[in-house]
């Protein structure tokens, strides 16, 4: 029996559901594998992973904490993917962010009032300013973005641990980390007793202003038609250059508040281990979203749980806190896969001679 | 004894793709020393039923017999293993390797070694048993087309068929090299083969094959024992189903000079680059373009379109020179464009058909403010180009893709036609289009002509030309050979200039 | 200025770079071998490291060094498969389905390793591979010491390079694979399975990676940490471009890059510039984008690369 791919008329909206739904389902099916292999009880270990998110009022508020960096590098990585603008590189537009919201945190002279907004700003025009470098080696030099994106967040990486390391060690720490930001710049906290912070309702407000953006303005069209058939967009008179900065800055700046929202309402100073992969995380995010932005609160959410949930898996089970990478890399490859399906649909053909 | 077998036997053939049955019963039968023409429009059949034959689909239904024995066919393999060889309309070849690296592609090698000397051998036997030579160490890149088609036939012969089928070998041809072509043909069928020629040019089917097979929409509409009993006209019915019925065209009051290049030149180190185009287009009139493709019309078409800038000379629209051409100037001037590849240049057919009808158009107030999309606008103005130029589609937010060639012909017509071009390029608009489609393209451009428009067509298709232009200009290797006035045209002349002789010579 | 260049040019050193240049052989040649059939194969960090990883492993187990090689091979050919599954047989975007296989890998590779190893107080280590001389040619003066007094994988890499080439150019199936590469339709046409080709490509490029990160491990390290490949495998995609598409001059590009990379170490070593390490750490990446930079603009990458083989669009 032999399948062959036919295109799709129009693909339903329920399939930007059940799509992602059933790659999780898939995901979490196969790695139930490496947790029998690990010796522990599949069902007890997932119910660790997922119930411990929502085990109390502080764990529920924490997992939105957790997903705020993440609904920010989904987001950016979302809208450059849009444009067909392979940008891997939302690690290290992060760090940029982080940074240059930590530096204006601990200016002495600014007005408190200025604080939090300046770092805001300063994040964004930070993550904006290192996605710019590799926009122009794609559009002027032709190098790729892949590699470029990938390689510049080893060197900020570097950038940035040099800097803990000398001149922006905090005296007072035994570790390499920045000292810690003034008082009135840390990000205002929304519900009592818990870490959420501002960052965290940016984020949430910044997913729907992004859908708004790509569906309902000239830029957003513009990206997506970019990325979809770039010869027809210059041919039709858009300027493939111009747009794909646009999107690296966007995309650049996105990543850079996940840094803000970092700095200045979890960590209030940079370290070296400030982001644990966030950047990558965003593409799997921004993937199992198919690019939308709504979808990537949910995919962010779907993350910040699985990745606070691994630990108090692991303390319990034993299983390797590492199940939430592998579910990672699990994530993206089933829902590549899964994508399949809104672009063909598979008949069935029985062949004879 | 003669065998009464056929050398090739296709019985019953049924072939569907999803609703399209692209091929219902068709029988084809081919001897030794035939040269089988295989005649129909597009979307007639003829592609899908020679693709069967060569590995490339498999049939619904239907046998297939070589010398009298049933043979499956299920890969390329498999065909070329039956001695079956196909000469593509589209090259396949890798123009970085060398003629013998092209020839060798698929052979095993003699001791875990490419086999050169033999294949230089092989090449030179070749060379003189049919006439065809190529130098085996040159690039492919460096070839000509018509070498290059050669090569593609060696490859043929290379691995032993018996059997040969060309697809639409002319359309990248000379009249020249089409003759060349011909003998080839001849003296491969009396070496033996059994040849199969593809094509919808009712004169070369004429003057080459000894047995036509002619297929409408999918069926076989009629076998031609002897060609020389049928003419011209009886192979036009029988392919169309009607006679050829082109529209008729008025004389037309000319105007200003809307559009005019002087001594343009392109960059780079290809041969299709332009070496000094003069030209200039009028109201009303339509300047046809004629030349075998790679003698530098797109180059021409991609300077007018803005895509390509060019490195001398100067572009005047209405009498103001232009400095710095850009697709969105170009439309700003009213120069309407209509890219020759539809699919990868023209429209995005991924995305619903809205947006590739109103692509180039998107920054213009009535569809944005403010860098706010007003998306009502934007469908209705879709919805009413559906219905002004009888698109089949369901509705403004199908995907493109999912249109018919003919149909997506139209969604470039109807967008660049929207907002009332002065000039309006078209690059082989129908190519690929059924009878029907390419009148309606044709009736456009007639009715865009008497609205005092100029429109540059530049095609392929000498019919077209013929029946269109008020003027024809040939290119040649980047220049312009030759231009006339279509009452002073004839096809014998225009065929020259193509080849590259001069007026006079 | 004389006392530091006699210190940092001195036999060691160009052993070193021989040395250093090693795994970055093994992987260039393997990305190469994906890249020249149509695939470019993002996976190779993962791959590295999930080799590195199952070659430590088995190593330790075993005792066999070489059972560890094998068992990095075969991780590598697995993972490899996988990109071609998704790449080849689905058609699938190659630049994200091989980012997907690089985190698929890692994860992979940390979770096994605390898995089997759980978390020690001290760093599970193998005994490495040990130079073995050549006999007669380790005794020419300079030469001999700085390229017959290696591994018996460096030695390997030495052969890879002409095994590529002469693969490559002068067998039929290297000319297959090639023309899959360049023109998929004209080697399809010829009879040649397009998928298959690639499917080959692709694997030999993962036993290739694999051997490579089993070298970090095995010889250059004797320990695996999950730092061990730290964007070695970028750095070989790059190393492609720069040797355009060659087996050649890819290991050139491989040697020239190990150079600079034993270079920084040394002065790094001997603090003759006072700069913070991580300096040193970011040149291999500014320097590949800078190389990057320079080459992409005329780089002639096989025409189908990244392209996937549909036989009925046409």
């Amino acid at each position: 029996m032999a399948f062959r791919l036919e295109l799709r008329e129009k693909t339903p909206i329920w399939f930007n559901i059940v799509l992602p739904l059933s790659a999780v389902m898939a995901t979490l099916l196969l790695c139930s594998g490496l947790v029998a292999l690990a010796g522990a009880n599949v069902f007890h270990a997932y119910s660790e992973l997922f119930l411990s998110a929502v085990s109390s009022r502080f764990n529920l508020v924490e997992t939105f904490v957790k997903a705020a960096p993440l609904i920010f590098t989904g987001l950016a990585v979302a809208v450059a993917f849009r444009a067909k603008f392979w940008n891997i590189g939302a690690e290290g537009q992060l760090l940029a962010g982080a940074m240059a919201a930590a530096y204006i945190g601990g200016i002495e002279s600014l007005p408190s009032f200025s604080l939090v907004p300046l770092m805001i700003i300063a994040s964004a025009l930070a993550g904006a300013g290192w996605a710019m470098l590799p926009a122009i080696l794609r559009t002027r030099f032709k190098v790729d973005d892949v590699v470029t994106t990938l390689l510049l967040n080893f060197v900020m990486f570097y950038v940035m641990t040099a800097l803990l390391d000398g001149p922006w060690k905090d005296p007072l720490s035994g570790y390499p980390d920045s000292p810690d930001i003034r008082m009135d710049a840390e990000f205002p906290i929304l519900l009592h007793a818990t870490r959420l912070h501002l960052g965290v309702m940016l984020s949430l407000l910044a997913a729907p202003m992004v859908w708004w953006f790509i569906r309902r303005t000239t830029l957003g069209f513009s990206i997506s038609v970019v990325g979809e058939n770039p010869s027809a967009s210059a041919y039709a008179g858009i300027s493939i250059t111009r747009i794909l900065i646009y999107t690296a800055l966007i995309s650049g700046s996105l990543a850079g508040l996940a840094g803000a929202g970092e700095v200045g309402g979890l960590h209030f100073q940079v370290m070296s281990g400030i982001s644990p992969g966030y950047g990558y995380t965003g593409i799997v995010i921004a993937m199992l979203a198919r690019l939308n932005p709504i979808g990537v609160v949910l995919a962010a959410l779907f993350f910040a749980v699985v990745v606070t949930g691994a630990e108090a898996m692991s303390r319990a089970t034993g299983v390797p806190v590492y199940l939430a990478d592998v579910i990672q890399g699990t994530a993206l490859v089933t829902m590549l896969i899964a994508q399949l399906f809104t672009t063909y649909r598979i008949r069935t053909l029985t062949t004879q001679g | 004894m003669s065998n009464p077998d056929y050398l090739l036997s296709m019985q019953g053939i049924c072939k569907s793709f999803g609703a399209i049955q692209a091929n219902n019963n068709v029988d084809l039968n081919l001897s030794e020393g035939d040269i089988l023409g295989l005649l129909g429009e597009n979307g007639a059949g003829k592609t899908t039923l020679m693709n069967i034959l060569f590995g490339t689909y498999q049939a619904d239904e239907g046998k297939i017999m070589i010398q009298g024995r049933q043979i499956t066919i299920h890969s390329t393999a498999d065909a070329l293993g039956f001695g079956i060889g196909m000469v593509h309309q589209h090259f396949h070849l890798v123009h970085r390797h060398t003629v013998l690296e092209n020839l060798l592609v698929g052979e095993p090698g003699r001791r875990g070694r490419l086999d050169f000397s033999g294949a230089r051998r092989r090449l030179l036997e070749i060379g003189d048993q049919f006439g065809l030579t190529l130098n085996p160490d040159a690039r492919v890149s460096e070839l000509t087309i018509g070498e290059q088609q050669r090569l593609e036939i060696i490859k043929a012969l290379f691995g032993d068929s018996k059997i040969l089928i060309l697809d639409e070998p002319t359309a990248v041809l000379t009249p020249n090299e089409s003759t060349g072509l011909f003998e080839a043909l001849r003296a491969l069928a009396e070496g033996g083969l059994g040849i199969i020629f593809i094509s919808h040019k009712l004169h070369e089917v004429r003057n080459v094959t000894n047995r036509v097979l002619v297929m409408r929409a999918g069926s076989v509409s009629a076998l031609v024992e002897d060609t020389k009993e049928v003419t011209e006209s009886d192979l036009a019915r029988l392919m169309c189903g009607h006679e050829l019925n082109p529209p008729k065209k008025n004389t037309s009051k000319l105007g200003d000079t809307f559009l005019s290049l002087s001594a343009i030149k392109t960059g780079g180190s290809t041969p299709q680059k332009l070496k000094g185009i003069n030209l200039s287009v009028q109201g009303g009139e339509i300047l046809g373009i004629a030349g075998v493709s790679g003698n530098g019309q797109k180059e021409l078409a991609d300077v007018i379109a803005g895509v390509l800038s060019h490195t001398e000379g100067t572009i005047e629209v209405k009498g103001e020179i232009i400095s710095k051409a850009s697709p969105r100037l170009m439309q700003k001037l009213k120069i309407g464009r209509i890219p020759e590849d539809r699919m990868t240049t023209g429209l995005v057919t991924s995305l619903p058909l809205y947006v590739s009808m109103v692509l180039p158009w998107i920054r213009r107030s009535i569809f944005s403010r403010f860098g706010i999309l007003r998306k009502n606008e934007i469908l209705s103005f879709t919805s009413k180009m559906i219905k002004r130029f009888t698109i089949q589609a369901t509705g403004p937010e199908v995907k493109t893709g999912t249109l018919s060639g003919g149909n997506l012909q139209k969604v470039l017509l109807a967008r660049e036609l929207a907002f009332e071009p002065e000039v309006l390029l078209a690059s082989q608009p129908t190519r690929g289009l059924d009878v029907a489609a390419a009148e309606f393209v044709h009736r456009q451009f007639l009715s865009l002509r008497e609205k005092g428009a100029a429109i540059i067509l530049i095609s392929e298709d000498l019919e077209e030309l013929f029946a269109l232009s008020d003027r024809i200009v040939v290119m040649y290797e980047g220049r312009i050979a030759g231009e006339t006035k279509i009452n002073d045209a004839s096809v014998e002349d225009i065929g020259l200039l193509m080849a590259g002789a001069t007026f006079g010579a | 200025m004389e006392e530091i260049i006699s210190q940092i040019f001195q036999v060691g050193f160009f052993a070193a770079i021989i040395r250093i240049a090693t795994p970055f052989v093994f992987a260039t040649i393997g990305e190469l071998f994906a890249e020249r059939s149509g695939v470019l194969n993002l996976g190779i960090e993962g791959i590295m490291m999930f080799g590195a990883m199952t070659g430590f492993s088995t190593a330790y187990f075993t005792s066999s060094l070489w059972l560890g090689i094998l068992a990095a091979m075969l991780t590598g050919m697995l993972m490899a498969a996988l990109m071609g599954f998704l790449t080849v047989s689905l058609g699938l975007s190659q630049h994200v389905s091989g980012i997907g296989i690089t985190m698929l890998s890692t994860g992979f590779a940390f979770f096994f390793y605390r898995l089997i190893f759980g978390q020690p107080s001290t760093l599970p280590n193998i005994k490495a591979f040990t130079p073995v001389g050549i006999p007669v040619l380790k005794d020419i003066p300079w030469i001999g010491p700085v390229l017959f007094e290696q591994t018996t994988l460096t030695y390997l890499a030495f052969a890879v390079v002409p095994l590529a080439a002469f693969l490559l150019y002068k067998t039929p199936w290297g000319l297959n694979l090639r023309t899959v590469g360049e023109n998929p339709h004209a080697a399809d046409s010829a009879g040649v399975s397009v998928s298959a080709m690639r499917y080959q490509g692709l694997i030999i490029s993962g036993a290739l990676m694999g051997i490579a990160g089993a070298f970090l491990v095995m010889v250059q390290f004797n320990a695996f940490t999950f730092g061990v490949i730290s964007g070695r495998g970028w750095i070989c995609i790059a190393l492609v471009v720069f040797g355009q598409w060659g087996p050649w001059k890819s290991a050139a590009g491989a040697l020239l890059f190990a150079m600079i990379d034993a270079l920084q170490l040394r002065l790094q070593a001997s603090s003759i510039i006072d700069l913070p390490y991580q300096v040193f750490l970011m040149m291999p990446f500014v320097l590949t984008i800078v190389t990057m930079m320079l080459v992409s603009r005329n780089a002639r990458a096989p025409s189908a690369l990244l392209i996937p083989f549909r036989k009925e669009e046409r």
